[in-house]
């Protein structure tokens, strides 16, 4: 029997923060998302800031607990099967996130040892994928505080290609980067498409980066999934010529549309 | 479960688990010996200061006019007392920067969904701190004996530091339910960890004897490990004592319970993070 790589059921996620000295005031980052991912499928997911989009990568990643419905990966129960679903998982987020005194080989050996990886297996692999995504051999003993955004993202690829994920959670990954490492990440993520056997959810704002990647766009809004289909039926549904334009027919917004105070402080608490 | 996804998960022998976590447990220590030789000049700096502190405080016993003996015994009681509340800090600091200095770094959420258990992650911070404090309680010991001139001629240094050692498991216990505080309050949660260490330490005799004490707080260092390594100590550094099982025995108890304490405390912070989002970077 096949199982879906990715399988979330009314997942639902409610953030609270003190208001005053007795009220907590409520926002539901994700409100009932259900979705499959199909093995070796890349889903986007667009979103404006506060959507859900990276509350949705966090609870897929273990480190939040859902407030109801289900999520599995690979058929595991990722609240209940948690260790099992992490060895599946890794994330490129978009913040680098290292520990900037050290160096990116020391940074990949650290976090390869969670996964099982003793010194000379990483001694081997390391040289290897750092190669593979484009970093300069001769700068992986230098601290990562030395290293450009776009090279602290080509680490952050390799980090999560280390450990052999089969679902890759990618969270804005390009978001910030300038336009050629922007490129060389994009393409790097069709490359993984390509040679591996990763099941991709790739959240982002980028419609374009959306639309060039994934076989299937789906679009997150104050924390509700609207639709996630090809973009070829998402056009056809609202006949519109552009993901911008399904995303106003969908929403009655622009994406670039002021937020109210309520979605900021989604963004908040998301 | 057996794999519903066919080649995708390895089949996860006991053994290869076993394996993996002892890795794991090598990471952590790995990680924090390229931390510390990354901030080398740091770490020295903050070695100057703890042996200043110490001095500051061992330097006591020669104002108050007393015969040389007397003086010499003051001193190295004095001096035991600066030593482990330094050795203290260290793990108690180490500990608690399980989460805090993560957090601060921005790899929090990559260390807490990797696949090795909370219990090794913990215990690997806890093998480095009582490494990395042992051989800084020696530099700060040796410096200000040299400094000031203590004689001990009976000193057995072998058995102070198999004490401390013993007594650092209940330390890691303790320090592993003081490492939960930044977890549940990022804001305030490491300077809690410092209250623990202070309290702990003023009910343990650190510069003074326990009977010195208010009633109740006697009743309190009772079950404080730092009361047993303080004694002990000093009885091993003043008179060549080796390892009394009168300290030895209360120190493995205290450690029994605290460990899996330490670790319950732990496991319970991080579901109440996990629930309310709090395992995120700051900033």
């Amino acid at each position: 029997m096949s199982v879906s790589a990715v399988e979330v059921r009314d997942l639902e996620k409610v953030f609270s923060r003190r208001k005053g000295l007795w009220h907590r005031r409520k926002r539901a980052a994700l409100n009932k998302v259900s979705f499959t991912m199909e093995r070796g499928e890349c889903v986007a997911i667009l979103g404006q800031n506060g959507s859900g989009k990276s509350t949705l990568v966090r609870l897929l990643s273990t480190l939040l607990l859902a407030d109801g419905g289900e999520a599995r990966v690979f058929g595991y129960d990722v609240f209940k099967e948690a260790r099992t679903v992490r060895r599946l998982v890794n994330r490129v987020s978009v913040e680098a996130s290292f520990f900037k005194k050290m160096s990116a080989a020391e940074n990949l050996s650290y976090a390869a040892r969670f996964y099982g990886m003793g010194p000379r297996e990483t001694h081997q692999k390391i040289p290897r994928i750092l190669e593979r995504v484009g970093f300069p051999p001769n700068r992986r003993n230098e601290s990562m505080e030395n290293l450009s955004r776009g090279m602290q993202q080509k680490v952050a690829l390799a980090r999560a290609l280390l450990t052999s994920p089969v679902l890759l959670l990618l969270d804005e990954p390009t978001t910030g980067l300038d336009p050629r490492s922007k490129q060389e990440v994009q393409t790097f993520i069709r490359e993984i498409r390509e040679r591996h056997d990763s099941t991709i959810l790739l959240c982002t704002h980028d419609m374009k980066e959306a639309e060039e990647l994934a076989d299937r766009v789906g679009l997150l809004d104050r924390g509700e999934l609207l639709f996630l289909e090809p973009v070829a039926d998402v056009l056809e549904r609202y006949e519109v010529d552009t993901l911008e334009e399904a995303f106003f027919a969908a929403t009655g917004r622009t994406f670039e549309d002021e937020k109210t105070e309520d979605d900021e402080e989604r963004e908040v608490f998301a | 479960m057996t794999s519903a996804a066919g080649d995708v998960t390895q089949a996860f022998t006991r053994r290869r688990i076993v394996r993996d976590e002892l890795i794991g447990l090598f990471g952590v220590v790995e990680r924090n010996l390229y931390l510390t030789k990354r901030y080398l000049l740091w770490d020295l700096a903050f070695l100057l200061w703890t042996v200043a502190n110490t001095l500051t405080i061992v330097f006591i016993a020669r104002g108050i006019g007393i015969a040389p003996a007397a003086r010499n015994e003051l001193e190295t009681k004095l001096l035991v007392g600066g030593v482990i509340w330094a050795f203290l800090g260290i793990i108690f600091e180490i500990v608690t920067e399980t989460v805090a200095w993560e957090r601060w770094e921005g790899t929090i959420e990559y260390t807490f969904m990797a696949p090795v258990s909370r219990p090794v992650h913990l215990i690997g911070m806890g093998v480095y701190a009582v490494i990395y404090g042992l051989v800084r309680a020696a530099l700060v010991f040796f410096a200000v004996v040299v400094f000031i001139g203590i004689h001990l001629p009976h000193a057995n240094y072998g058995a102070a530091i198999a004490l401390l050692a013993i007594a650092s498991i209940s330390f890691i216990g303790v320090g592993m339910m003081t490492a939960v505080l930044p977890l549940v309050s990022p804001e305030k949660g490491t300077q809690l960890g410092f209250v623990a260490q202070g309290l702990m330490l003023v009910v343990s005799g650190v510069y003074y004897p326990v009977t010195v004490l208010p009633d109740w707080m006697q009743w309190v260092a009772k079950i404080s490990p730092a009361t047993y390594a303080l004694r002990g100590n000093r009885e091993q550094i003043l008179n060549g004592a080796g390892l009394a099982w009168a300290d030895v025995w209360p120190l493995l108890v205290i450690g029994a319970f605290s460990i899996p304490i330490g670790l319950s405390v732990f496991k319970v912070g991080e579901r109440y993070a996990k629930k309310h989002g709090k395992l995120k970077r700051s900033g």
